[in-house]
């Protein structure tokens, strides 16, 4: 399924602390934003690694959490409205005849515009896939790491691997369509909001649910279907039959279809001129994590001001017949309308 | 100057130096060996797993309940599973030995 092309003038791959920010230097010379993210939520690594962990190293704000400055960032940008394209991962960018730069996502949204701003950190979060034999060959069959519709589940024969709130929360929804539904954790101990796990725990007790304490180490059956998979524990392994495994272990970063973008890497970072932030492609910036130069750190606050230097090339491209002057939003009752505080 | 032994997926073993104050995960990583450690060592993902040698498990604090639930996300962990990040290295570990957890 292929869009309307949605016009903008800057596309930003990445909703994370980083390229939150670029919104706000863009949007004050007068840059519009859009931007897509793989995963369902807006911050990246802050709100999906570590929403509750403290950072120190922002400047002028002496603590907060990954969350906490997502909210600030959104609080910073809410003026200039940028568009959010959660839930689908930058996958293809194509240059336009006449200059700029097609963007199309997983999910077929279609962004246009002369620029596109690289600030996915790690590159897109991704279900953590099982690494064992035949998983790959019954991927989307028998094997699965979404739900997508309920109602593919009905009558199977479930087991479910994990202990964090996906596993529960299907635990749960799976359990009155399913033929059969079984879980199986590493241990005895659950990570998942303490009512589903009491909830879960009811069920197991009913003898609606059985609860396997082990590891995955085998699956069996001809591919892509799935009869039986084997359960490792410390006291030995067991077979337990199934037709349908759904594993939540979990995401992790991975750079993706952007690495296919004809964009100069190094050792999986994009290699960028440190004036202004623009890559070897002309109208394509990078920054934050995903870029290296001499002397790069990794900090939030180095993305910020690569963020602010990006702008000022970007601007260019986006109204070539303007003159850029350089301001201050302390003093600039122009920034400051932008802003909607004068 | 104290040692760290570390073997690599594909059984490479490598003796680093180790830096006291340094967690195990960081001087894994500033030795180039392929490590992840994606959050950067505050124990909010599992890609820095290692397998500690037994003989060495009881010279280490152990893991507290907060590692152990994001080794939820490791895999194939063993009863030796630690996350290196949550390692400080010291004089005293002389020689500990690790393996690399398998890319999960």
């Amino acid at each position: 399924m292929t869009a309307e092309p949605i016009r903008t003038d800057m596309v930003v791959v990445g909703a994370g602390p980083v390229g939150l920010f670029a919104v706000f230097e863009a949007g004050l010379l007068n840059i519009r934003c859009e931007l897509v993210d793989n995963l369902d939520k807006i911050g990246g690594q802050c709100a999906e690694l570590y929403p509750d962990k403290p950072i120190y190293d922002i400047p002028a704000v002496p603590r907060c959490t990954g969350q906490q400055l997502t909210d600030l960032l959104l609080e910073q940008i809410r003026p200039f409205q940028p568009r959010f394209h959660l839930n689908q991962e930058a996958e293809r960018l194509e240059r336009l005849e006449g200059g700029g730069w097609r963007l199309t996502t997983s999910t077929g949204t279609v962004l246009e515009a002369p620029t596109v701003v690289i600030a996915a950190g790690a590159g897109s979060f991704v279900p953590r896939r099982l690494p064992l034999p035949g998983a790959e060959a019954r991927e989307g069959r028998s094997v699965h790491y979404a739900v997508r519709r309920m109602a593919d589940f009905r009558g199977k024969r479930i087991l479910i691997a994990g202990g964090g709130d996906s596993a529960l929360d299907w635990t749960l929804n799976l359990e009155p369509l399913a033929d059969s539904l079984a879980l199986v954790h590493r241990r005895d101990d659950f990570r998942a909001a303490p009512d589903s796990v009491a909830r879960m725990r009811a069920l197991v007790t009913e003898g609606r649910v059985k609860l396997h304490i082990g590891q995955i180490t085998g699956l069996h059956g001809p591919e892509p279907d799935l009869e039986r998979v084997t359960i490792k524990s410390p006291s030995g392994e067991q077979d337990v039959a199934c037709d349908t495994l759904l594993a939540f272990y979990g995401l992790k970063m991975e750079l993706g279809p952007l690495a296919g973008w004809g964009l100069n890497l190094n050792r999986n970072l994009i290699e960028v001129d440190v004036a202004t932030f623009e890559t070897n492609a002309p109208g394509i910036f990078a920054i934050g994590d995903i870029i290296t130069y001499p002397g790069k750190l990794k900090l939030i606050l180095s993305g910020f001001h690569e963020a602010a230097l990006m702008a000022q090339k970007a601007h260019a491209y986006v109204h070539p017949d303007q003159k850029l002057v350089f301001r201050y939003t302390t003093s600039s009752t122009d920034l400051q309308k932008k802003l909607g505080v004068a | 100057m104290a040692k760290i032994h570390v073997t690599d997926r594909e059984g490479g073993e490598h003796t680093l130096e180790g830096t006291p104050g340094w967690s195990v995960m960081e001087i894994i990583r500033e030795n180039d060996l392929p490590i992840e450690a994606a959050c950067g060592g505050c124990c909010a993902c599992a890609t820095c797993h290692v397998y500690v040698d037994e003989a060495w498990l009881a010279q280490l604090a152990p893991a507290s309940d907060e590692e152990d639930r994001m080794l939820d996300e490791a895999y194939e962990v063993k009863e030796n599973s630690r996350l290196s990040c949550q390692i400080p290295f010291r004089e005293d570990l002389d020689g500990l030995k690790v393996t690399l957890g398998p890319e999960f």
